[in-house]
């Protein structure tokens, strides 16, 4: 069923872990993710087809284990500093099935 | 390694009323859980597999989980009274000890349907109610 092509709306969930800034109160601001998350995955995603439009797509599988994967790899340079680390990503493919990612191994900073 | 989680809902019924205590014991235990004809919960159960990736780019095939999580899960409880299960003569059906039998079940027929090495069983989510939240590992039991 999966070899015909077809839509998900996809929901993805991005955990960091860290301690919270002293004087902001904050591990990251929320307007900066939202930025990353705009331009590193939503910009380049969405209703893009993406076996065609979006690399590595081309020549792997879209799975939403491999999109999961694609998106860390997309957030992890810029969210693995002394105070804020990429935890995990997490992809709805539909309300009851959904993947966790969680590198390979702590990102290095 | 990933960690792909499948949900399932099914309803089910149970009286929560410990054999070993009295009437007014398990009232004050139990409260409204107690009532004598039992109540209903549409129980959500979420079932979380760990792997690497297969050749086909996925942790799990999510037909087999499912083929495994209906026959031994699904069909076994749905729209059934807990308390009349065999495995719950014994032990009160309270959602952590659902959560321990459901997680034993699947382990106990995990490699007739997945011979490999790997996905493994890592954890079962239960939620009776949308406040009320179950977890167990499949190392814990």
């Amino acid at each position: 069923m999966a070899a015909n092509h077809h839509g998900h709306n996809y929901v993805v969930e991005v955990s960091l872990r860290g301690e919270p800034d002293p004087v902001t109160g904050m591990v990251l601001d929320l307007k900066e993710l939202k930025e990353i998350l705009n331009r590193q995955v939503v910009a380049p995603y969405d209703h893009r087809f993406l076996n065609y439009e979006v690399p590595p797509f081309d020549r792997v599988i879209p799975t939403a284990e491999n999109i999961a994967r694609d998106i860390w790899q997309r957030l992890e340079p810029e969210l693995c500093n002394e105070t804020t680390r990429l935890h995990s990503v997490r992809v709805y493919e539909t309300a009851d099935l959904y993947v966790d990612y969680f590198g390979e191994e702590p990102c290095s900073a | 390694m990933f960690r792909v989680t499948r949900r399932y809902e099914f309803a089910a019924s149970h009286r929560l009323h410990a054999a070993q205590l009295g009437e007014e014991e398990n009232q004050r235990l139990y409260g409204k859980c107690n009532n004598p004809y039992g109540h209903g919960h549409n129980y959500v159960v979420e079932v979380s597999v760990r792997g690497p990736l297969d050749e086909t780019g996925r942790a799990v095939d999510p037909q087999l989980l499912d083929g495994l999580v209906a026959r031994q899960v699904l069909e076994r409880f749905r729209h059934r009274n807990l308390n009349e299960d065999v495995n719950f003569a014994s032990v009160v059906p309270t959602s952590e000890n659902l959560a321990a039998e459901i997680c034993r079940r699947l382990k106990r027929n995990w490699s007739a349907a997945f011979p490999g090495a790997w996905p493994r069983l890592e954890k079962i989510r239960i939620a009776e109610t949308p406040r009320n939240i179950f977890e167990i590992r499949a190392d814990e039991t």
